[in-house]
Formats: structure tokens, C-alpha cells, sequence
């Protein structure tokens, strides 16, 4: 009885951490989704560039982030990218690269 | 069935459906029955456009979106200065509203609004009313003509054109200097900040300067600026000056127009009578119209009061503002409303489902200026909501162009095809 009373806790909190996971997981990505969507003014909707800046959509999470980060430095020199980068936290650019990785390019 | 405003109107006019709503006190007919839950949105520009697309895309076509513009065709204010330059025209810079309606299907209304009643929560043009949930008011910016003696919209609109809504007056402007003697002044006065595209009268210095040193290089570019200094990339516009055009741009600060004799062409300040051959005055500006109809005009007697989160008016409750009308220290631009217009949607989406709304928003604005043919300028900020001061601040870092060079005038060029893109199709 004991442990029958065990498992059913243990599984009702493992739905429950499911759906707490789930409610998170798509709060998060509205949130990355949101911060994205300030790049689309010159990388087009979604990350879908139409001309003159690289496209977004589909790009790999790791150079996303890397090429943040170094842009954020100064060790990538960019025109414009610096100015926008170093307003953002790195904790951020891993947000944004999770929008943009999960684009179809 | 789905009736559309064509045949609606031919069945009002059969005497079918009219009386049926008697609910609106001014206007008997419903434009476009509301059958679910409906985001109206006045005024197509920038940051209405978008957040019309962005409801539509994001709420995966759950909202009804209803958007109100009173212009044909989508004229971009950015990038409207190289039609004084020459290397641009208006059409170059005018586009349709079609995919809006095939793509996202958002109904599109032209007209013009007469009312908003906050309580009924409607939306009354010439020709009937609109029900809304929730309205977002993005009219952009109206001029305050009496703020200059002797100015006004007729004036503005036939001889001394502001230019500062690209379009007639636009190409108006253009003609003037086309007119203008080898040797003649062109004068821009600039009212005090905030007004939109802060660093715009700057940029036009520079285009219309480009346009003289080309054709009628005796002439000169007088800047009347209200404001104590440049406004906006001081240094890269005062180098532009003075290298690209040397002894042509002279700019004085504090020479704010009280007043302007349209047959002598003077514009007076406070110290002098400025004659000029091209008299471009720029009045100061407001809230657009449809924000005092609504009685979400809080600020100043000119702006709007909003909660960064969802842009809901500190008025009104279900109006939200977007875009130039807000009062923010944002700078009032279309890349700024369009971001604006994002976080506004992504709220509208999560309320109107009983959930919350991002409670971070940070949103980024590039501002590009042509100061010749083929080469640019930027500033670009990153602006993060504060949840102690209830207002959005600039990020850390952001600033300006390091040179003006030719691939940020390339750049400049690939912004407004990108965020043309992003807004309308």
C-alpha cells in the first residue's frame, strides 16, 4: 500500500514536472521568439534575409552564439553588429540562436 | 457565410441591413461584422502594418484583424530624403497592401476615423462603425501648424512644404530645388526634439546639399535648428558637411521659427529674418489625431502614456499605442514603432488568451542616414524594459558609425528592403 501510494506520487509529480516543463519550455520560447524578432528589420522575418545581411533562419546555435559573443568583444569587427550586441546578455544571444536554429531555412 | 465591405454596402444600400445595429449612436452600419475575438488597428504605417501581420502570424490567424489607413499605398518615410538627393523616387518608395490581405488574411479598410468610443469600444468612419476587443492606435505623427505664424496645412501643402510624411510634399520639394537659381539658400527649420526621425533633418541637409553640389554648386544649405545643438551623429554629420560639401551647409543652433511670410519667403526666430529661395519648414509635432479621438493624448498635451509591456494607453484600457504617438525616450522611428508593434502583438496574443505577457521585453533600433548618393551613417541602440522606472532604457553599449562609408550605405539600402519585407509581406 505504502508503495503503491509511492509510485502514484512519484508519478503524479513526474506529470506534473512534465507539465510544468511544457508550460515553461513555451513560455521561454515566446520570450526568444519576442527578442528575435527585433533582428527581422534587417534580417527579415523569421531570420529570412532578402538581400544584404546573412540569413538567420536555420543558422547553427553554437556560431550564432560564438559570432554574438565575438561581436560583443571586438574580436569579430562589424559596422553595425557591436552596437547592437553589447545590448544584449550572452544568456540572450543563447535564447535568440534557439528561435533561429529551430527555422526552416 | 463571410460577407465583404463591397457587398455589405451594396446590401446597406438595398435597404437590407440597415437599422439592424442600432447599438452606434453616429453611424448605423456595421463595416465588418466582428465574429470572434478582434484587434482593429488604425493607421498602416510602420508599426500598425506590422502589428497587423505580427498578430495575424503569431496568434496562427486565431484574432480577427481589422486595420484602418486612409492612404491608397504605403509610402516609407525612411530612406524619403534621397528623392531630395536625386537617387531615389517616390514610387521607388511606395508599396501595396495586397499581401497583407491574401497572406495573413487581415481585412483591410480604407477610410478615414471620424470617432473612437472607449466604452462601446468602437471605431465610427464615414460609412459605419467597427467593433473592436482590442484597438491599437498607430496614426503616427500630426503637425501643430499654429505653433508658426503663418503656417498651416494649406501652406505646408502648396508652397512651403514640411516633407515630412514622404509623399506629395515630397515630390514638391524636389521640384522647388529643381527650380531654384544657381546660388539661391535653401532653408530647413527643425522644431525642438521630440519630433519623428531624429537624425532625418540632418540627413536631408545632406541630400539636398549632394543634389546642389551637383547642379548648382553657388548655392548654400541653411539649417535653422530649435534645438541648442545637433541632435542626432553630430560628428558624422558635421564631417559629411564639411568634407563632401565644403562651405555649403551652415548650421545655427537655437533658431527656433516663430514665424513664416509665405509671399517674402522669410522664416522668422527669435534673433533674425532668415530670407531664403527653398523655404522647407518642419512644424512641431504631436500625437496623430485619431490618439486625441480616442483620449489616450496624456502627455504634454501631445503624447501617450503607455505600459511597456503591452502598450496599453494609462488611459484607456483595451487601446493600445505604437509608434511616434507614444511618449517614450524612444527615438520616434519606423524601425522603433515596428518593434514596438512586435511587443504589442506578442501582449495582445498572450491577454487575450487569460495568460501574462513577457515581462522583459528588449528591442533594437537601426537608424541609417544617407549623407550622399551611395554612402551612410548609423545609430543603433538596444532598449530594455525597467521594471522600477515602468520605462524602456537604452542597453548597455549601441552608438554610432565609427566613418560614414559605402557599405553602410549598401547596408542602408538592404534595411529598407528588409524591413519593407518584414512589415508588409
Amino acid at each position: 500500500m505504502k508503495m503503491i501510494r509511492h509510485q502514484t506520487l512519484t508519478i503524479a509529480s513526474a506529470i506534473g514536472l512534465l507539465l510544468f516543463a511544457a508550460t515553461s519550455h513555451a513560455e521561454v520560447d515566446a520570450h526568444s521568439r519576442n527578442l528575435a524578432a527585433s533582428c527581422a528589420a534587417c534580417h527579415g522575418t523569421n531570420g529570412h534575409s532578402v538581400g544584404g545581411t546573412p540569413v538567420l533562419a536555420g543558422l547553427d546555435k553554437a556560431l550564432f552564439v560564438t559570432s554574438m559573443k565575438d561581436f560583443k568583444s571586438g574580436a569579430r569587427p562589424s559596422t553595425v553588429m557591436q552596437n547592437h550586441a553589447k545590448g544584449y546578455t550572452d544568456e540572450e544571444f543563447e535564447k535568440m540562436a534557439d528561435f533561429f536554429a529551430a527555422q526552416k531555412r | 457565410m463571410s460577407i465583404d465591405r463591397r457587398d455589405f454596402l451594396k446590401l446597406s444600400a438595398a435597404g437590407i441591413v440597415v437599422g439592424v445595429f442600432p447599438g452606434c449612436a453616429t453611424s448605423a452600419s456595421e463595416i465588418v461584422k466582428k465574429k470572434g475575438q478582434r484587434v482593429v488597428i488604425v493607421g498602416a504605417g510602420f508599426g500598425g502594418a506590422t502589428a497587423a501581420k505580427y498578430i495575424r502570424m503569431w496568434g496562427e490567424n486565431k484574432i480577427e484583424v481589422v486595420l484602418i489607413e486612409r492612404n491608397p499605398t504605403f509610402i516609407s518615410c525612411p530612406m524619403s530624403n534621397t528623392v531630395l538627393g536625386g537617387s531615389r523616387t517616390i514610387s521607388d518608395l511606395t508599396q501595396d497592401y495586397d499581401t497583407l490581405k491574401s497572406k495573413y488574411g487581415i481585412e483591410l479598410v480604407r477610410g478615414e476615423v471620424k470617432a473612437v468610443d472607449p466604452q462601446k469600444q468602437t471605431v465610427t468612419l464615414a460609412d459605419g462603425y467597427l467593433s473592436y476587443d482590442r484597438l491599437i492606435v498607430a496614426p503616427g505623427v500630426d503637425f501643430m501648424f499654429d505653433q508658426i505664424e503663418g503656417l498651416s496645412a494649406e501652406v505646408a501643402g502648396e508652397s512651403i512644404p514640411h516633407a515630412w510624411k514622404a509623399g506629395a510634399q515630397t515630390t514638391l520639394l524636389r521640384k522647388q530645388l529643381e527650380s531654384m537659381t544657381d546660388g539661391g539658400i535653401f532653408a530647413i527649420s527643425i522644431p525642438k526634439a521630440p519630433y519623428r526621425c531624429p537624425p532625418g533633418p540632418y540627413e536631408r541637409a545632406c541630400q539636398v546639399a549632394f543634389y546642389l553640389k551637383n547642379n548648382k554648386p553657388k548655392s548654400k544649405v541653411l539649417i535653422l535648428d530649435a534645438n541648442p545643438d545637433i541632435v542626432s551623429k553630430k560628428g558624422l554629420f558635421m564631417s559629411a558637411w564639411n568634407e563632401l560639401y565644403p562651405g555649403m551647409v551652415e548650421y545655427r543652433a537655437n533658431a527656433e521659427a516663430k514665424h513664416v511670410n509665405v509671399a517674402g519667403k522669410i522664416i522668422k526666430t527669435e534673433f533674425e529674418d532668415v530670407k531664403a529661395d527653398v523655404l522647407n519648414v518642419i512644424p512641431p509635432m504631436k500625437a496623430g489625431a485619431v490618439a486625441s479621438m480616442a483620449g489616450v493624448v496624456n502627455v504634454d498635451n501631445r503624447w501617450c502614456a503607455v505600459d511597456f509591456l503591452t502598450y496599453e494607453s494609462k488611459v484607456h484600457k483595451n487601446i493600445h499605442v505604437i509608434g511616434d504617438s507614444v511618449s517614450a525616450a524612444l527615438p520616434k522611428s519606423g524601425h522603433m514603432a515596428s518593434s514596438q508593434a512586435k511587443v504589442c502583438a506578442a501582449a495582445i496574443i498572450e491577454l487575450m488568451q487569460g495568460r501574462q505577457p513577457d515581462s522583459n521585453p528588449a528591442i533594437a533600433n537601426t537608424c541609417y542616414s544617407m549623407v550622399s548618393n551611395n554612402e551612410a551613417v548609423h545609430v543603433a541602440h538596444v532598449y530594455r524594459f525597467n521594471a522600477e522606472k515602468q520605462a524602456m532604457i537604452p542597453a548597455e553599449g549601441g552608438g554610432v558609425s565609427a566613418k560614414r562609408s559605402e557599405v553602410e550605405g549598401t547596408l542602408a539600402n538592404y534595411w529598407l528592403k528588409n524591413i519593407l519585407n518584414d512589415v508588409l509581406l
